[in-house]
């Protein structure tokens, strides 16, 4: 009997074969402009892509639509506005027109009353692990951190997305996502890479990549870090040291970005496509005076922060974030389970929208990205008591158009515009409301899940046979 | 000074109440919540007297009695004290904070005779927090860490007095699912043969005194189950102590069941139970409440492969006794949360929910009921404690707070660290002095 080392073996032998092959016919037939047969070996030179190339691009392609209004309906645009017995109407994929009852609606198409019943855009939650830390949460899914340099900007969170965890699914039919940002863990400095995605079932992640979406990458404050490294006795173990240990894989970067000559680097890449802003900073961060470090760090070494993520204590420096124009991507009601969250206060994004600053509501956890829209009402009505009265379509804007601005998609979807992506929810009844639940959601003017109908509940490949296959979760 | 309150003439007199001493308390014109499973009542009155309830419910025509305080609810929302199983309440400050959690106790060799009582600290501020989140008892325990056994639990009050404890050892708690495997030395199995062995020292011991002479189990260092573990187990083996099983396989909770055919006098409660859909029946058939995990719908563990929110609902609809698990989320004061999600799936097709009133006793009277505390706490009747919570809204709507919370009678203060704060910082004015001299 094989044992399981030696097969192994085996298979990878195989493996670099079979690699071996595949590079040496992708160099013969691959270039380009290249005249050099696949006889004349010793002509040719071996390149990989560049990523303006494209590597791992998206093969995402929006699932058939038919035209489709719903009229009737209460609607939240997601940039604030808000219209009674309004009609949206979506065709090709796309947003066609948004407005109120007397907008008109062509005939033979799908049309669905939405009497008493509410309309948004898809939701977006802007931190999430879903894939990276799948369920079931074994060690063997455990890909969310690469925990084993304090700065691993080299890694993609892409290679790590496991596309059958059942959480998508769960995040779609109870919470009304369309979108989400995937991101590595917090263990590092710098994580690495986040990725977009369209919340479709796919056989690869490319199949979920959001189009065009721009690239994140994962930053992280105070105790995970320190902990993680400073408890297997390296640098960095204190918060100087966090800074330190950053500073310096930054100026290394600026020197890279100025060295024509460089050797590639994959981390450094990262670090440059922040600096050139095509990369934008997610930044794990709780206590207020360590953010106001990071914005300073930022300044000094020239790019800019798109979100702080959890960012507990945001509201006591809610004009600092507001004047260096940083959205804080928050959970409402999480307090006191570690030291930096100790201060966590149910107004936090109430202070926030008082100070003109960007709130984001967030969810960090497979079972909470089913929730946001209560996380948002939490949170708004912890302001109304104090008098800060914020409309719920300002709270809608929370989880829909301020996320996909922090994300830098915000011209794609995240609200209701004539030709935006057709990602929308139906809800039945106030989305804010505890007794509310999504009815239909539509991702690029597709159904992709209908309450009323149980064969639209997308099932994993992982949760085929099992107890529970196709039940109402 | 004893007033005559006449209701037929609703009285909106209003004295300040003193929060040391008990007063009498009534509460009118509320949408009273009798928390047993009934529908809301309008126009209720609840009266306090004396620490305890004497009536609630809609008054007869002319009905009076003396009071120190007339509270008009103006049509709010009036319930009893939220009751919250299983928490971890007081006996820790700050969890990633080892040396202010007493939760744990994975150096200890002690497990089954861990005690939650001795460590209660009445000013945590989760205690606090929760209180004003309408939290007003509570079970309260350490979490197996050591081995499979948690200890024993408390029953506890949220006034921030003196005395927390209400009820000390009241249950004993241990994990029969993948936890538990890890803790016993790597397997199910391996669980079930401590447990039986554990059991059979503390039949043992039954009806001896002095020191426990038994055999200690231990795994190289590690110590499974001392003397004085076999010992905290004969109340359980006995019947006289609750015993807690958290479980959530189908097979699991089977086996869990069929512990009674060998140990009769088991008083079991399921806590967790993801799959109890699956078993409904029998568990409704063996008597055993369940403490269910409320909306768990991820295969997060191979023990929660058929995970579904509606697991509490169809619970409830094959008569099974029905409470919300507080271990499962973020925070207990989401019971309210979790309790209005369970009515919002009446409203999803092929889901099963609960209905507002059955939803809101899974986190009062239905839990208190499993503590011991039948008719006592999670419920406005007479004879029960006093413990009343007005609301600014709907309690089971998130963003729903209390106004006012008793406990015992007691006005309590709902003041506390993350209060302080927010008042703090209404303003980010600093022109005059740093923030650390606004307080």
């Amino acid at each position: 009997m094989l044992s399981e080392y030696t097969l192994r073996a085996r298979m990878g032998a195989l493996a670099t074969l079979a690699s071996a092959f595949a590079l040496s016919a992708c160099a013969t037939t691959g270039t380009a402009g290249d005249t050099a047969s696949a006889s004349d070996s010793k002509a040719k030179t071996f390149a990989a892509r560049s990523e303006s190339e494209g590597v791992f691009p998206s093969t995402y392609k929006a699932y058939p639509n038919i035209a489709t209004a719903i009229r009737g309906a209460t609607i939240y645009d997601g940039k604030g506005g808000r219209i009674e017995n309004g009609v949206v109407f979506m065709s090709g994929g796309k947003i066609t027109s948004v407005g109120g009852p007397d907008t008109p609606i062509p005939a033979d198409i799908a049309v669905f009353d939405g009497t008493g019943k509410f309309v948004t855009p898809g939701i977006i939650d802007i931190h999430s692990h879903l894939g990276d830390y799948p369920s079931p949460g074994v060690q063997a899914h455990s890909d969310g951190n690469e925990a084993t340099s304090p700065t691993t900007p080299e890694v993609w969170a892409e290679h790590s997305v496991w596309p059958q965890d059942p959480g998508f699914s769960r995040a779609m039919a109870n919470g009304g996502i369309t979108a989400l940002q995937i991101l590595p863990g917090s263990a590092n400095l710098m994580g690495g890479r986040s990725v977009t995605l369209k919340n479709v079932p796919g056989r690869t992640v490319q199949q979920m990549k959001f189009p065009g979406a721009p690239y994140g990458m994962k930053m992280a404050c105070g105790e995970n870090p320190k902990r993680v490294y400073g408890g297997r006795g390296r640098m960095p173990s204190t918060r100087m040291g966090n800074f330190a240990v950053n500073r310096e894989t930054w100026l290394d970067a600026i020197d890279y970005a100025n060295n024509d000559k460089a050797k590639r680097d994959l981390g450094k890449e990262t670090l440059v496509g922040v600096l050139k802003g095509e990369i934008l900073i997610h930044n794990h961060c709780y206590r207020a005076d360590e953010m106001a470090l990071v914005l300073d760090m930022a300044k000094e070494m020239g790019y800019k922060v798109s979100a702080f993520h959890h960012a507990v204590e945001a509201y006591k420096i809610g004009d600092l974030l507001r004047e260096n124009d940083v959205c804080s991507a928050i959970w409402a009601d999480w307090y006191g389970f570690k030291m930096e969250s100790y201060d966590g206060i149910l107004e936090n994004a109430a202070f926030l929208q008082r100070e003109g600053a960007c709130v984001v509501i967030h969810s960090d956890d497979a079972n909470d990205i089913q929730r946001l829209n209560q996380e948002a009402r939490k949170a708004q009505k912890a302001g109304l008591r104090l008098g800060i009265d914020i409309p719920d379509a300002t709270v809608i804007q929370w989880i829909t158009y301020n996320a996909a601005k922090a994300m830098g998609i915000e011209d794609m979807t995240g609200s209701l515009e004539v030709g935006k992506m057709a990602d929308v929810v139906l809800w039945n009844g106030d989305p804010l409301s505890v007794y509310t639940r999504p009815e239909k959601v539509w991702i690029d003017g597709a159904l992709m899940f209908d309450a009323m109908n149980p064969k639209t509940r997308p099932v994993s490949d992982f949760e085929l046979g099992q107890p529970g296959e196709g039940d109402v979760k | 000074m004893k007033r005559i309150l006449q209701l037929a003439v609703c009285a909106t007199a209003l004295i300040a109440a003193n929060p040391a001493f008990a007063q009498d308390v009534v509460i009118a014109n509320a949408r009273l919540v009798i928390g047993d499973g009934s529908a809301p009542i309008e126009g209720g009155v609840v009266i306090v007297d004396d620490g305890k309830v004497v009536f609630a419910g809609k008054p007869a025509p002319g009905q009076r009695f003396e009071t120190d305080i007339v509270i008009d609810a103006g049509g709010a929302w009036v319930t009893p004290g939220l009751f919250a199983t299983v928490t971890t309440l007081g006996l820790a400050d700050v969890s990633a904070v080892g040396e202010s959690n007493d939760i744990t106790a994975r150096g200890s060799p002690f497990s089954a005779s861990l005690d939650a009582s001795t460590a209660i600290n009445p000013t945590s501020q989760h205690i606090l927090v929760h209180r004003a989140a309408g939290i007003t008892r509570a079970a309260t325990t350490t979490m197996p860490s050591g081995s499979i056994f948690a200890g024993q639990g408390a029953i506890i009050d949220l006034d921030g007095d003196s005395r927390p404890v209400m009820q000390a050892r009241a249950f004993q708690m241990i994990n029969l699912g993948e936890g538990g495997a890890d803790l016993a030395g790597g397997s199910r199995v391996a669980a079930h043969v401590l447990l039986r062995s554990a059991l059979r020292e503390a039949q043992a011991l039954s009806g001896k005194s002095g020191i426990p002479q038994t055999t200690e189990i231990a795994k190289g260092d590690d110590v499974l189950l001392s003397r004085f573990d076999a010992e905290a187990l004969v109340p359980v083996v006995t019947g006289q102590q609750k015993l807690y099983v958290a479980a959530d396989r189908m097979a699991d909770i089977r086996a869990v069941l069929a512990l009674k055919s060998e140990f009769p006098r088991l008083d079991l409660v399921l806590v967790g139970a993801t799959e109890g859909w699956l078993v409904a029946n029998d568990i409704a058939a063996a008597g055993v409440p369940v403490i269910a995990n409320g909306l768990i719908d991820l295969p997060e563990t191979f023990e929660q492969l058929g995970a579904t929110q509606s697991n509490a609902g169809r619970l409830a609809q094959a008569g099974v006794k029905v409470a919300i698990n507080a271990a499962t989320m973020q925070d207990p004061r989401r019971l309210q949360q979790v309790a209005g999600n369970l009515v919002a799936l009446t409203r999803v097709p092929g889901a099963a929910g609960m209905d507002w009133g059955k939803a809101f006793a899974a986190i009062s009277s239905v839990p208190a009921d499993i503590s011991g505390m039948g008719g006592k706490a999670g419920v406005l009747k007479a004879g029960a404690l006093g413990d009343v919570v007005m609301w600014d809204g709907d309690p089971l709507e998130v963003g729903s707070v209390p106004t006012r919370v008793f406990i015992g009678g007691v006005e309590q203060d709902l003041t506390n660290h993350q209060t302080r704060l927010r008042d703090r910082y209404k303003t980010l004015d600093e022109s005059a002095r740093p923030k650390a001299y606004d307080w």
